[in-house]
């Protein structure tokens, strides 16, 4: 028997092993998006300056902006301002890209984290039903189901909705995260403490305006949850098809243990450790498949912050949004995988 | 001697008769599933549509005429109904198949290419070029795939031949995995070892003996990535950052219907409809490939 | 007097290519004794322990005239009252503890489930019993073992909680399915004895499945030989030796012999006939 000592030692040098390497991978991130700061076409100057500038005004702004020194030392001070949450002004507003990015992103958490949610309380119990009853017209249908979601373009699938449920059956509130009527009383009446509208609002017990704020939510809440659900089921399905082929199925059948508890302790137990990543992964997915309902939703998140930037040509706005979605991507993938350590003790 | 029994000949003369009797009994079990037979018949519906849009197409599909703008679907000779310009939208949907084909061609050429390349030269090396190459790999991996290819359309500007570039550079990673794992089990094996015993290059090795080994996993996975192709370049469309009108490109006319969504449903919803069929064909064929072709993987 | 009697069982799974018959009408029957199974791989002798259990899963289907465990026709029997035997009255051990262990719960956990969950016991009392029985396969620090995964455990000491586990509630009936196969040679003799100990101080019946003549020779009361799904040979473990059957020939000459003719092992003589008759 091999009962380490102190058997937390592995399992923190396993942790630094992962913290190095998404170290190594954050640094990769800001290559390249620091190489496709340097290749933009939009001139930095022109775009800070306009047009009219005398030679001399662009001579001052390319020495205070360092485009003259050499392109490692361009990147050291560049690396050197992440590090120190610096992510430059936006051009746009002359606000700090970060600051800004702190008021988009809660949105965007908000929708996505309760996407995930459903996506996960329909997702896994559709997939371990299916795996227990391939074949069967309850499979077959969550199969579909499931394809029709990988395959509807999310932005049109928005659109639909919207002309469905907001224009024609009139179920749900329309873009924004408000009726236009709250949006005035919800600076006034209601601290920001999260920026999420859903917990700000309970907090300050305004529940009209949570009830509302949930009318708005409920629609590209659904739909994002909808993708999440037919991956999730998908790759339970596959999995728990797997662990129940598994020899200590048989053992716990053997016991006389009844059939329930056969799938939902012993096989579900076992396909969470590899679901776990599955489920961060699609998370993940989400932040970034919000850019487009966001834009129809109005929903006032990230991914409309950086494609509103694009279409203007706000390179400091767009790195920054990048730099800080491929930030929490990397966050979730380590979270996924010390997880999938704390969940599965031969990984310890 | 009948086809059928010159296929299934379990005692096979040749070794092309060996692969075709395969490639039949593959088929065979590839027609019983329907799912993947609807999306055959959809896949070869888009690329008739796309050879024969000029013949079967109504109208022309850039050509305006406001006289007829915003007419509902069922009009007479306007099946689908006509946009805001008046254009027949059935005809530019039978267009629109022709970029939605070719950007998925572009990229079906590249980005696997690519990532079998990298994918077997770290796989075949080792050591640091695996390493390096594997470390790059991962880096282009945990970048949020949209967000990257927004960020190079910014950067390279508008365009198809853009979004087909953007598109490329963020789907590669998974075959240079893919490719890497299938040929670190071959680069060990005895044959490997006879040829380069005959004094074979590594260029060598790994064009003409690594890379067709790793052909089938990439190309399982392409089948089943082409959906996710089509719904990227019609959302970079949809943005305004890829295809530009008036080309009929489904993002973008979806994008143009937008503002009458609520008035004139068809112009937004007709383009989507397209989009999601040849998406769902492509994945019940690439589902009913991937069950055929590789059962183990069935996930 | 008979504890368990299979009459004409048949395991047929549907496949893609039409019905495969994995057992083909075998019969036999076992009172408080030590019976072997033996045969090569894919001769049925596994599928025919778990048709005792009723543990094929589809595209599997058993088929069998009788099957009458204690007065019980298991074929009759409805689902719950057949979970109600299982554990209970009819255990199996598997072969690699490696795979019939559940790797996301802790020894103690499995050991005690059936007492909580089945038997409704208190946690302490199933604590109690858990250590008992592990002291039993002599474990001999039972509260460590308790608190391990099944990772932790080698090879020998997972089939001794595995043993343990199935012996807990004192079945009638244990199927041990090459209970040994996986194990090193070394901890082979020490598994089996604590086996054997435990089946002859319970008064317990047992199916013993092996691959392993020798084995099932020294260990068994009655042997039975199985090729292709059919019961070939059923004889008393000592006269294996002098079987009479061409296949068990056939086995028994494949197996080496210290001392014996130093000339190659003959290859086993398969005759398609055997099958039929």
């Amino acid at each position: 028997m091999t009962h380490g000592a102190f058997p937390m030692t592995p399992f923190l040098k396993q942790t630094g092993k992962t913290l190095f390497s998404l170290a190594l991978t954050f640094l990769g991130l800001l290559i390249v998006t620091f190489i496709i700061a340097r290749v933009v076409p939009v001139d930095p100057v022109t775009a800070i300056l306009g047009e009219r500038a005398t030679g001399e005004q662009i001579a001052e702004m390319r020495a205070k902006l360092g485009l003259d020194d050499p392109i490692w030392k361009q990147f050291g001070i560049y690396l050197w301002d992440v590090i120190h949450f610096d992510l430059g002004t936006s051009i746009r507003t002359r606000e700090p890209v970060l600051e800004e990015v702190g008021r988009y992103f809660p949105a965007t958490l908000e929708l996505s984290t309760l996407a995930t949610i459903f996506g996960v309380l329909f997702g896994v119990p559709a997939g371990v039903l299916g795996a227990t009853r391939p074949g069967s017209v309850f499979d077959q249908f969550t199969r579909l189901f499931g394809l029709i979601g990988y395959s509807v373009p999310v932005f049109w699938l928005s659109l639909i909705g919207l002309l469905l449920f907001y224009g024609q059956l009139g179920w749900v509130g329309g873009p924004g995260r408000l009726d236009s009527m709250y949006d005035m009383m919800y600076d006034m009446k209601v601290p920001a403490v999260t920026h999420m509208i859903l917990i700000d609002t309970a907090l300050a017990g305004e529940w009209d305006m949570w009830r509302n704020a949930v009318s708005h939510i409920i629609l590209p809440a659904g739909i994002l949850a909808w993708l999440s659900m037919a991956y999730i089921s998908r790759m339970t399905r596959s999995f728990m098809m797997n662990e129940m082929g598994q020899e200590y199925i048989t053992t716990a059948r053997v016991k006389g243990m009844p059939e329930g508890r056969v799938i939902w302790v012993h096989g579900l137990r076992n396909t969470m450790v590899p679901l776990i990543t599955v489920i961060a992964l699609s998370y993940a997915y989400l932040l970034e498949g919000a850019v487009l309902t966001e834009t129809i939703f109005a929903w006032p998140g990230l991914g409309r912050y950086i494609t509103d930037a694009l279409l203007i040509g706000d390179m400091p706005a767009v790195l920054g949004g990048t730099i800080v979605v491929g930030a929490v991507y990397i966050g979730l993938n380590m979270l996924s995988d010390i997880l999938y350590r704390l969940a599965d003790p031969r990984a310890r | 001697m009948t086809w059928n029994e010159w296929l299934l000949d379990p005692n096979p003369k040749s070794r092309a008769q060996s692969r075709a009797g395969q490639a039949w009994l593959q088929w065979l079990r590839f027609r019983r599933n329907h799912l993947a037979m609807a999306g055959l018949f959809i896949t070869l519906a888009l690329v008739l549509a796309a050879i024969f849009a000029p013949w079967i197409a109504p109208h022309d599909p850039i050509a305006q005429s406001l006289a007829d703008r915003l007419q509902p679907p069922l009009t007479p000779g306007h099946l689908m109904g006509t946009d805001d310009f008046g254009r027949d939208i059935l005809s530019r949907i039978l267009y629109g198949s022709r970029i939605t084909l070719y950007i998925v061609g572009l990229v079906i050429l590249t980005a696997p290419v690519a990532g079998l390349i990298i994918g077997t030269v770290a796989g075949y090396f080792g050591g640091w070029v695996d390493a390096v190459l594997m470390r790059i790999t991962d880096i282009f991996l945990a970048f949020p795939k949209l967000i990257l290819a927004l960020a190079l359309v910014a950067v390279l500007g508008k365009g198809m031949e853009n979004a087909v570039l953007a598109i490329a550079l963020t789907s590669w990673p998974p075959y240079a995995r893919v490719a890497r794992a299938e040929t670190l089990t071959v680069r060990n094996s005895d044959y490997i070892a006879a040829v380069r015993l005959q004094g074979a290059g590594a260029t060598r090795i790994i064009w003409g003996h690594v890379m067709p080994m790793c052909l089938p996993s990439v190309i399982i996975r392409v089948t089943l990535d082409m959906a996710g192709i089509i719904l990227t370049a019609a959302g970079l469309g949809f943005l305004g950052l890829g295809v530009q009108p008036p080309d009929p490109e489904w993002g973008v006319m979806i994008s143009a219907g937008r503002k009458f969504l609520f008035e004139q449903w068809w112009v937004a919803t007709m383009p989507g409809l397209a989009i999601f069929l040849v998406s769902l064909g492509f994945n019940l064929m690439g589902d009913g490939l991937r069950d055929v072709l590789d059962p183990k993987g069935a996930r | 007097m008979t504890l368990l009697s299979v009459e004409n069982l048949r395991v047929t799974f549907d496949t893609e290519t039409g019905p495969v018959q994995a057992v083909r009408g075998v019969s036999f029957s076992l009172g408080r004794e030590r019976l072997g199974i033996v045969g090569e791989s894919g001769s049925g002798k596994t599928m025919t322990g778990r048709s005792v259990l009723r543990l094929i899963r589809p595209p599997g289907r058993i088929e069998a005239d009788a099957m009458v465990f204690d007065g019980q026709d298991l074929m009759r029997l409805p689902e719950p009252q057949m979970r109600a035997l299982r554990g209970r009255r009819i255990a199996m051990v598997m072969q690699d503890p490696k795979f019939s262990l559940n790797p996301v719960m802790k020894v103690g956990a499995q050991l005690t489930e059936g007492l909580r969950q089945r038997d409704r016991m208190s946690a302490k009392e199933a604590r109690t019993k858990a250590l008992a029985a592990l002291e039993a396969v002599q474990i001999r620090d039972p509260e460590r073992v308790m608190e391990a995964w099944p990772h932790e455990l080698s090879g020998g000491m997972g089939q001794r909680v595995m043993i343990a586990m199935m012996l807990i509630p004192e079945p009638d009936l244990l199927i041990a399915d090459e209970p040994t196969s996986a194990l090193d040679v070394t901890v082979q003799a020490e598994v089996l004895s604590i086996l054997d100990n435990l089946v002859k101080t319970r008064g317990m019946g047992l199916i013993f499945i092996s691959h392993d003549l020798r084995l099932v020779s020294r260990f068994c009361d009655r042997v039975l030989v199985m090729y292709k799904g059919r019961v070939v040979e059923e004889l008393a473990a000592r006269d294996l030796m002098q079987a009479r059957h061409p296949y068990t020939q056939g086995l028994l000459n494949c197996l080496p012999r210290i001392g014996g003719p130093r000339t190659p092992l003959p290859a086993l003589d398969r005759s398609a006939a055997w099958a039929k008759e």
